[in-house]
């Protein structure tokens, strides 16, 4: 490691590093704007100076940029010699001329990097007079808020959203004085992670929209380590309170999984939470269809009589709600009688990839490990819609070409432009083989759609080249025409010489030979690929918990199929469902009978579902921002979110809910499981999959320094004022006895473990650029660990089984369509899609059809089409989309208002009723 | 970015004549790239049409493989293309320190009361727009000023009448303007 000098003192730095980020890592605080530690440098701001001497000797030296030197053995720096302080402090000051004196009215102070940068370099006085800049701010749609008056022109809005994440709709304008940040013409954000402007621009121009239009400063805002439920990556989040309301949800670092990016589906999803329509008490169903709201103790009560033994009991867990919540249910009645909640299909092939995660030979990759990939394959798999994160690290992994000619050329990677410019538009190649076209197309190198049967014939076909000896991939290749030949046999010979390639596939086609395919050509890479190649193999999953439920389940767990056969012989008097809208994991009437059937319904649920206003006795169950839970992700990553604030009146978490009832019914054991960490324990000894559960965070007893950690910043104010309205006694503060975390400003946050960190702030950085103070060294790991374990070994050195799900040759009957699911990032995931900025965004429930199907159904688009399924009618908006296979239509999943439809079944669009549409052309 | 396919994509020939069309393929063909001539293919927009609208740089944006906001970054970032109407004419008076110490002021005031025009306005005849320039080059034959591609030098009140006469006595709309 090379040793510099600041200002005479000695510092070991990491080689390579340039001298801002050595300086952050050692713990000076050098000021800066457009650096970036994920980004790099470019030198734009001229904020970082500082005077680099030649030797010993050299009393003058000359100013240097920080972000833009590299460091070197022996080389001497000085923070305060010459006039560096002066220049950094003219710096601001210019940057300031313009900038307006809203700090009180600006949705960023409190947290304003701006603000910490000058009082950091001393810049107290305004000297300048005259009139400022003043710009039109656009509306940039319902999550960001626009103020471009705040600018400092640092550029480091365009760099990510143009360089990083891959946007078209954002551009630098004009010039000098009067350079402008925003798009062609007013209009929302097309960049699914648009979101991430409001951390990354260092200043108040992009702004939480929801939270700015219901204000609260970060400082007041009670916070706690929570994890992502709006897909199954578990990205870290910091989710904000005030008032009981979750304010908003911030990216929290986890260097192995979302890094300093969120997407938006998890960024603003999270306001479901504030539903207004969420019950704050147990509610009785009347003979009149309504509920009246009871007391818990009642309702526990009612629970009992209904549970008694004898009477004839079943529940229902879900993928969406924690180990613990879904453990306990199992335990209260028994496995026999528990079934995870997902659809029978589905269930299947989540069962499918968690086999082959746990006894397949190729490892899983973090998502951070995903962006090392030189060549990658995504098969089925529309990433942005189902995994959105993760395409976001897909578009850094095409990068690698310009990162490797860079290191020939001895470029440092930090030196962001050099390395863009030299590489141009060069990328590593990406091969998608999809459903229809996604939004990750710009990026690849080559692009084919296809029905799910022949996506996994191809990626057969794909095994086969790399490795001839992977059973019944014979003649996979003659199936396809020439082009598609050449397709394959370029896909297959990128991969085979990739020292690191990765193929990415999921539940997304909802078939199990693509999901086979997808893991015959990794583990045919690892023996056949390049010499010590790092073969990868990541699969996207539907739910925060699909794979968390999957390795829980036992032999005798029973499906969601079985319990309707049950409740069909009338088998099931009390059915008790846990955070579980039946209606999206079966078509209506297969639940209609089920429910019908079921004397006692109780659903546990912290949304209105169509299940949950069925049910006989409703308990209001608390959501991630209210309660503690584990859920495991889609790379076999245990993590735990803490809850930010406790739920209102007699909402509960569901475990407690059990727990309570499961001690009513002085079922054995349960007086053991009083503490959150008890059932977690329990859960871990119960299922060796789920060993090491206990192990993603702390346990409640843990102590920082002797202390609890808070989640409220020691500047927290208006506790009494808060709620004065009601009263001017401050109540006691929550007591937290489940967690080591409190409801308090008093305890420390510093350098406890990564999984326990609730928010960031530093002595003279209140922005969340002090993250650096928490991190090893500037952009590196949590120097209290990475948080969250690996529950499935990324080195099993099992084998994959040599049986092959054989696809067969996709052929639409005559006049009939086969059904593609289509995803939607926002509106296809259930919680998400309560969020009133997301609803917002999110479109009605469509189907596509090619131009030339549409054209022989007298479609166009806008029309709408009733599909007639399972004695359901489901109208859908038509949309012509070219890149739809022949013989099929793709269908949105889970959109607000659609109805659950089979996937992979043909349907005879041709005799569906066709809707008048809205210029009167009935067809 | 979502669905891009199913939009229906800007007709780049409906709104780009085949004139213009023609010059920008010119140019592509000695390009590396298309998105290489943007500013060549702005300026050819706007020599036909004397500005470039909205609705021109959405097609040309399309015909060049660019995004909207891409192209308007170019666009907006060049003083001399014009992203608002302008007249026939755009007169250019310099307003940099040469010219100031040889008295542009005064001139400025003059074209403003003769012509009835403020800075970044339009005569109500649609012949002339008024723009300050920031330097034209000509420092030793300051105050200088441009009307549309001439440069005009040791100006003063008379010699600006002088032009704008003889300007107006041989105004032809076909001379500078829209080339159809």
């Amino acid at each position: 490691m090379p040793t510099i000098y600041i200002d005479d003192e000695a510092y070991q730095v990491p080689e390579g590093d340039n001298v801002l980020q050595a300086c952050l890592s050692a713990g000076i605080d050098l000021p800066y704007f457009c650096w970036h530690p994920e980004m790099g440098s470019v030198g734009a701001c001229r904020q970082c100076a500082l005077v680099q001497y030649r030797d010993a000797e050299d009393t003058r030296g000359r100013i240097v940029m920080g972000c833009m030197t590299p460091v070197a053995d022996g080389a001497r720096f000085s923070m305060s010699g010459g006039s560096a302080g002066e220049f950094r402090e003219n710096v601001i000051e210019s940057l300031m001329l313009n900038h307006p004196h809203d700090c009180p009215v600006c949705g960023e102070g409190g947290e304003c990097h701006l603000q910490d940068m000058t009082v950091m370099v001393g810049h107290r006085n305004r000297r300048y007079r005259g009139k400022k800049n003043t710009h039109r701010n656009q509306d940039l749609g319902p999550l960001i808020n626009h103020e471009m008056n705040r600018c400092i022109t640092c550029y480091r809005c365009t760099r990510f959203y143009n360089d990083y994440a891959g946007g078209k709709d954002l551009s630098a304008q004009a010039s000098h004085d009067h350079t402008y940040f925003g798009r062609q013409e007013d209009g929302t954000l097309e960049s699914e992670f648009a979101g991430n402007l409001v951390e990354v621009c260092p200043t108040g121009v992009f702004t939480d929209k929801p939270l700015v239009n219901e204000y609260t400063r970060k400082w007041d805002m009670q916070s706690a380590p929570s994890v992502c439920v709006g897909c199954a990556l578990g990205c870290n989040t910091l989710p904000g309170e005030r008032y009981g309301k979750l304010k908003r949800i911030h990216n929290r670092f986890n260097d192995e999984v979302n890094g300093y990016f969120l997407c938006d589906r998890g960024r603003y999803g999270g306001s479901f939470v504030n539903d207004e329509q969420r019950a704050l008490f147990p509610g009785l169903r009347q003979s009149n269809s309504t509920y009246n709201a009871i007391e818990s103790i009642k309702a526990i009560q009612t629970l009992v009589d209904w549970c008694v033994p004898g009477n004839k009991l079943a529940a229902i867990g879900s993928p969406r709600t924690s180990l613990e919540s879904n453990y306990l249910l199992q335990r209260l009645v028994g496995e026999e009688n528990f079934s995870n909640g997902i659809a029978v299909h589905e269930a299947a092939l989540i069962e499918q990839i968690s086999g082959i995660l746990q006894n397949g030979s190729v490892a899983t990759p973090s998502m951070r490990k995903t962006e090392s990939a030189d060549v990658v394959l995504v098969l089925g798999e529309d990433v942005t819609n189902t995994a959105p994160r993760l395409a976001l690290a897909l578009r850094q992994s095409v990068r690698n070409l310009a990162k490797e000619m860079a290191s020939d050329m001895k470029i440092p990677l930090w030196q962001d432009e050099a390395v863009r410019v030299l590489a141009q538009d060069q990328l590593s190649p990406m091969y998608i083989v999809a459903m229809s076209d996604t939004p990750l197309d710009d990026i690849a190198a080559q692009t084919l759609t296809l029905c799910p049967n022949d996506i996994a014939r191809m990626g057969l076909a794909i095994a086969a080249q790399i490795d001839s000896s992977v059973p019944g991939t014979e003649g996979m290749l003659e199936g396809f025409d020439t082009e598609t030949q050449k397709l394959i046999t370029q896909i297959s010979d990128s991969l085979k010489g990739a020292k690191s390639p990765l193929v990415v596939s999921g539940t997304g086609s909802q078939n199990a030979a693509v999901i086979e395919a997808a893991s015959l050509i990794a583990s045919a890479l690892q023996t056949n690929g390049a010499d010590g190649n790092d073969s990868m193999l990541s699969y996207c999953l539907p739910e925060a918990n699909s794979l968390g439920v999957t390795l829980m389940r036992n032999e005798a767990q029973i499906s969601l199929d079985d319990i309707c056969q049950r409740a069909a012989e009338g088998n099931i008097e009390t059915l008790i469902v846990a955070e579980n809208d039946l209606y999206r994991r079966a078509a209506k009437e297969q639940i209609d009978t089920l429910l019908s059937k079921v004397k006692n319904l109780v659903v546990l649920d912290a949304i209105g579902t169509p299940t949950l206003s069925q049910s006989a006795l409703a308990l209001p169950a608390a959501t991630f921002a209210e309660t503690e839970g584990t859920l495991v992700s889609s790379e076999g990553r245990a993590q735990r979110h803490y809850p930010a604030f406790l739920p209102a009146e007699q909402r509960d978490s569901t475990w407690h809910w059990i727990t309570q009832l499961g001690q009513a019914l002085a079922l054995p054991g349960f007086d053991e499981l009083d503490h959150f960490d008890q059932i977690t324990a329990a859960c871990a000894a119960e299922f060796p999959a789920l060993q090491q559960i206990c192990e993603a965070s702390p346990l409640a007893d843990f102590r920082n320094k002797g202390l609890k950690i808070p989640r409220q910043t020691h500047r927290y104010s208006g506790r009494t004022a808060m709620r004065a309205d009601i009263s001017v006694h401050e109540p006691k503060q929550p007591q937290d006895d489940d967690t080591p975390l409190s409801f308090s400003m008093e305890g420390s946050n510093g350098s406890q473990p990564g999984a326990l960190l609730p928010f960031v702030w530093s002595p003279g950085w209140n922005s969340n650029q002090s993250l650096h103070k928490f991190q090893s060294e500037a952009g590196g790991a949590l120097a209290g660990g990475t948080a969250g374990v690996r529950v499935l070994d990324p080195a099993n050195t099992g084998s994959t089984s040599k049986k092959t799900n054989l696809p067969v040759e996709s052929k639409a009957k005559k006049d009939q369509w086969q059904l593609l699911p289509l995803y939607r990032i926002f509106g296809s995931e259930e919680l998400s899609a309560h969020s009133p900025a997301i609803q917002e965004l999110t479109k009605k429930p469509f189907i596509q059809l090619t131009p030339e199907d549409a054209t022989k159904l007298k479609l166009s688009a806008g029309d709408g089409l009733t599909v007639n399924i399972a004695n359901q009618d489901c109208v859908l908006e038509v949309q012509v989309n070219t890149t739809i296979p022949r013989g099929c239509a793709g269908y949105s999943v889970g959109l607000p208002g659609a109805c659950w439809l089979p996937p992979a079944t043909s349907v005879n669009l041709g005799k569906a009723e066709i809707r008048a549409n809205s210029r009167g052309d009935d067809v | 970015m979502m669905n891009s396919k199913t939009d229906n994509p800007l007709q780049a020939t409906s709104v780009l004549t085949p004139a213009e069309l023609a010059e920008i393929d010119k140019e592509i063909s000695h390009a590396p790239y298309r998105a290489a001539v943007a500013i060549d293919a702005l300026k050819i927009v706007q020599k036909h049409h004397r500005w470039v609208s909205d609705e021109s740089l959405n097609a040309l944006a399309d015909y060049l493989g660019m995004s909207p906001a891409e192209l308007d970054g170019i666009a907006t970032f060049y003083n001399l293309i014009y992203r608002r109407p302008v007249g026939e004419e755009v007169i250019s008076l310099c307003d940099s320190v040469t010219c100031w110490i040889m008295g542009y002021n005064k001139l400025q005031q003059h074209i403003i009361k003769r012509l009835d025009v403020g800075l970044g306005e339009t005569t109500d005849d649609d012949r002339y727009t008024f723009l300050p320039a920031p330097c034209l080059g000509a420092c030793d034959r300051a105050p200088v000023m441009m009307v549309g591609n001439e440069l005009h030098q040791n100006l003063d009140e008379a010699k600006i009448d002088q032009i704008l006469k003889v300007k107006s006595s041989t105004s032809d709309v076909n001379n500078n303007g829209r080339q159809e």
